[in-house]
């Protein structure tokens, strides 16, 4: 599998992302969020950080971006798109998944591990997982309050597009961290070849992460797309 | 001119030194550049003379201070760059903004020198929690320095915040960051070559923070709240751009020298660089990127704005520093040029507006030997009541201000992004990974300012050991220390001599355990209204980890294990935390520091550690052995049960005194009774208290308590506090 790393500038997680895809044995390539042109990938991948400050709306401006043109016309061809946290954030403002996300209900920044459950195995992404399965992953943001209208929340439920959920659990600070609706922690598009989630799978990547709970997702990944 | 000196800082003495420096009158611009220059913030002028006693060099000390930051060896050819700074001024007139722009001053140091930060910690001292300002203060500081540093994208990785009513009108921000770089590829601040270009990068030169150190350097008063408009404001955005392109510039051979522009400005960047190379440097402030216009040359030379740097680059090498610059979209422009005339010459609107020696700015900055008087040491205390019974005094204790959970900030700030947090917030020192390697930093910051205020020479000495042993307790060879002293208006006698009292115990401590100085600031006047803080000498520690598989953690690891003291207990309550809790007194002598057995324990620990023979360690500290256990309990989810030993003394004592140099592990109970022996032929005081299991604490004869009621004492206080606004 080969990978396309997106950085804008301001993307603090791009490195990361690269060691965790690196460990589950894909090539990657980062490229500069100024580029027009992407180079023939399996996956692209926008990473956590505060592209361009998040001085705007959280994305808003990285959502604008040149390479956000090519990123489009890839996943309209299929290519799988991911994005974590503030990339989960850009999706949404580029319009490639529904909703958006809102200062979190506690209007604070949080970062800590939540647990996660697995909606379903049945994508790209989540292959590697077994549907209800409960994941340990940390979650770093300020915005990350899910917002979609009651039709479009309906709709996520019905077409299965819910990846992740947050859930209860014994550990302190378990359950839903931000407010979003129906514990929303990640979404596809219909497709389910474009996931925005707001916990980081490449922080819970390693056994010195204290956790690898996250390591599933890039393995599902090179596995589904070679 | 004499009227505006003294309004510009200057005291009459010091003013009549600037025209022999200069040789003549200084324009208005000259002299805003030497009442910076000869600030104490800058000048360091009551504190140069002590500085000198403390011990600076081991052979893995490649920089010390008087650089950025401070430089050591961590093996395969890299290097640790750190230090720490106040920001206390600042951000009690506006938290927010200045603990944000403490962060972006702090990395800006370890960048500048080649390194990539990879650590951040914070040490926080704010006033009594009734205080009215107290919330606040906390709200804005925690909020700005998470802002800061998850905006740039490096981690948090913990520190200290505790309260008392000494700091109600004077908080402290100390902010600490660490960075990695190839140890042949530091970069330092001496400029060099003539007629090389000088270049400007980063935001553009606006009209905040104008005299931002002549602030530090006074006592507040009811009218520091007009202060405001000198605290500058943070976009950590641009400095996340600004790290990314100079380390690409770096990796060039482009730079010859390099230098943030801190407290003062260019006037203090150019200067240092001048001085440090011994050279001149010409600056045209008409190429200088304004964010206004209309500024005088006094005001850009003044300007404290954020996020600036100043560099010499190689002749023919200006391309490609404009190229890396343009593509990280910062603003950049060669705004001067190395002489060779030794002066510092400054152009404004075809006139010049300012041309000075720059020795003297350095060299014949006032240097003071402050009168110093030491208070006397209180007597022991006679008696080590209230007699409570324990559980009710350990609930007391975990639940109280200083030892209650901080987890309420500890979520706000972004501890794990680099993806190489191995150790979070919440033990002995937090630990990161050297990127791509299996070893791993230890960083810890540490200071105990009611001992401090007791007996400076007992507590700055404290302040180290301490430092040394939480870094021990992971399993880290301590190596080097940054401090940050934190003192009153070093002009009274009594306060100086807290100041000389803590540098010297801190000189005994840095010797006895091989933990040097390498790098640190010292902020004065840190009075309101004549009321001083309590001395506080904060210590950030630096070690390191050689296998990330053999550390040690807080947290107990499993059921039935034995629980060994290691280090002696005499039942030290003076200035204990169970005194000022339980009794309302701060009193007695704070306990004795004894180098020797510090040094002894802690090695024989830290080679436990690295034969992987223990499973949890942590080291007893404020609140004593029973709020030690009780916190290695909760970490781990395990309880415990222990024991008093026969002869001990008074319970009392023995669970919640602070005797020094003390630490306890949990390890199989089949190799506790070999671990105790090994101690006893090494000379080391150790011995078996009791074993993990079960979900409550107890100590025999004298009750137990449950986890949870426990945790829910620890977690609740400071969220609770923090709504109740």
């Amino acid at each position: 599998m080969k990978a396309a790393v997106i950085v804008f500038p301001g993307s603090n997680c791009d490195r990361d992302v690269k060691v965790a895809l690196e460990a589950a044995e894909s090539r990657v390539a980062m490229v500069w969020h100024g580029d027009a042109e992407l180079p023939g990938v399996d996956l692209i991948v926008l990473p956590g950080g505060f592209a361009h400050g998040d001085y705007l709306r959280c994305g808003a401006m990285a959502a604008h971006s040149p390479v956000m043109a090519e990123v489009k016309a890839q996943a309209q061809r299929g290519v799988p798109v991911l994005g974590i946290c503030n990339g989960f954030q850009v999706l949404c403002e580029a319009g490639l998944l529904p909703g958006a996300l809102l200062p979190n209900a506690g209007l604070k920044f949080v970062c800590r591990d939540v647990q996660v459950a697995v909606e379903t195995s049945q994508s790209v992404f989540t292959n590697a997982y077994e549907a209800g399965q409960v994941l340990r992953i940390p979650v770093a943001h300020h915005d990350g309050q899910y917002y979609a209208d009651d039709d479009d929340l309906a709709r996520l439920e019905d077409l299965g597009q819910i990846a992740f959920r947050y859930v209860d659990g014994p550990a302190p600070g378990a359950g839903n961290p931000n407010g979003s609706a129906h514990d929303i922690a990640g979404v596809f598009n219909e497709g389910k070849t474009v996931l925005g989630l707001m916990p980081h799978p490449e922080r819970a990547a390693d056994p010195m992460h204290g956790g690898s709970d996250g390591c599933g997702l890039f393995l599902g990944l090179v596995r589904a797309l070679g | 001119m004499a009227a505006l000196a003294r309004e510009f800082g200057l005291s009459a003495e010091e003013y009549a030194r600037v025209p022999a420096a200069l040789g003549r009158t200084p324009n208005l611009t000259e002299l805003g550049i030497f009442s910076v220059m000869w600030s104490e913030h800058c000048s360091y002028k009551s504190s140069r003379l002590w500085l000198k006693e403390l011990p600076t060099s081991a052979p893995w000390v490649i920089r010390g201070p008087g650089e950025n930051a401070g430089v050591i060896d961590i093996g395969d050819g890299q290097a640790a760059v750190f230090k720490m700074e106040s920001h206390n001024h600042p951000s009690f007139i506006e938290p927010y903004q200045g603990a944000a722009t403490g962060v972006g001053g702090i990395l800006r140091d370890v960048f500048t020198m080649g390194a990539r930060p990879v650590a951040n910690m914070n040490a926080l001292r704010f006033g009594a929690p009734e205080h009215p300002r107290t919330r606040h203060l906390v709200a804005g500081v925690v909020a700005g320095i998470g802002g800061y540093g998850n905006c740039v994208g490096v981690p948090t990785v913990g520190g200290e915040c505790t309260f008392h009513p000494a700091y109600n009108g004077n908080i402290l921000v100390n902010a600490m960051s660490v960075g990695i770089a190839e140890a042949d590829r530091i970069f330092y601040a001496a400029a060099a070559g003539i007629g090389n270009a000088v270049i400007y990068v980063g935001s553009k030169t606006g009209r905040d923070g104008i005299h931002g150190a002549t602030m530090a350097s006074a006592e507040f008063d009811e009218a520091s709240e007009e202060k405001r408009p000198t605290v500058q404001v943070g976009d950590p955005f641009t400095e996340k751009l600004l790290i990314e392109a100079c380390l690409e510039l770096m990796a060039t051979d482009a730079i010859i020298a390099i230098q943030d522009m801190g407290a003062a400005g260019l006037t203090c960047s150019s200067v240092e660089m001048a001085d440090k190379g011994g050279v001149g440097i010409e600056l045209d402030l008409d190429r200088v990127p304004l964010r206004e216009s209309g500024m005088s040359a006094y005001e850009i030379m003044l300007s404290e704005s954020q996020e600036r740097m100043l560099m010499v680059v190689r002749p023919g090498a200006e391309e490609v520093a404009l190229r890396v610059f343009e593509k990280w979209e910062l603003d950049v422009a060669v705004v001067g040029r190395v002489t060779d005339t030794g002066r510092l010459v400054v152009r404004h609107q075809g006139a010049i507006a300012a041309d000075i020696p720059v020795r003297p700015l350095v060299d014949e900055a006032p240097l003071y030997d402050r009168p110093w008087t030491a208070a006397p040491v209180p007597a022991p205390l006679a008696d080590g009541g209230p007699a409570i019974e324990p559980m009710q005094a350990l609930r007391r204790l975990l639940a109280c201000p200083d030892l209650a959970s901080k987890r309420w900030l500890i979520e706000q700030y972004d501890h794990m992004v680099m993806a190489d947090t191995v150790q979070r917030p919440g033990g002995d020192a937090a630990v990161v990974r050297v990127h791509g390697t299996g070893k791993g930093l230890a960083v810890t910051t540490d200071c105990t300012p009611r001992y401090c205020k007791a007996d400076p020479r007992a507590g700055g000495a404290q302040a180290v050991a301490e430092a040394w042993r939480n870094l021990t307790a992971v399993g880290a060879r301590p190596l080097a220390i940054t401090d940050c002293m934190n003192f009153g208006n070093p002009e009274k006698p009594e306060i100086m001599g807290q100041f000389v009292g803590a540098i010297q115990g801190m000189a005994e401590a840095c010797r006895a355990l091989d933990f040097p100085v390498v790098s640190g600031n010292v902020s004065f006047y840190n009075e309101t209204q004549g009321r001083a803080i309590l001395p506080t000498p904060a210590i950030g520690g630096v070690g390191v980890i050689a296998d990330l598989s053999r550390q040690a953690r807080i947290g107990f690891a499993g059921e039935g294990e034995a629980i060994v003291l290691v280090g002696a207990t005499q039942g030290h309550l003076g200035q204990s935390l169970y005194r000022r809790e339980l009794a309302g007194a701060e009193d007695g002598p704070p306990p004795p520091v004894d180098l020797a057995a510090e040094r002894r324990n802690g090695d024989f620990v830290r080679a436990l550690i690295a034969d992987g023979a223990v499973r949890a360690c942590h080291d007893v500290s404020d609140g004593g052995l029973l709020v030690a256990l009780a916190e290695m309990a909760l970490a781990g989810g395990i309880g415990a049960t222990i024991e008093v030993p026969a002869g001990a003394g008074p319970a009392t004592a023995w669970l919640f005194g602070e005797d020094q140099g003390r630490y306890l592990v949990a390890l199989p109970a089949e190799g506790a009774a070999e671990l105790v022996e090994r101690a006893a032929s090494e000379g080391v005081p150790a011995c078996i208290i009791g074993s993990t299991g079960g979900d409550a604490l107890t100590v025999t004869g004298a009750g137990h308590i449950s986890l949870n009621e426990l945790s829910e004492l620890h977690e609740s206080w400071l969220p609770a506090y923090m709504a109740g606004g």
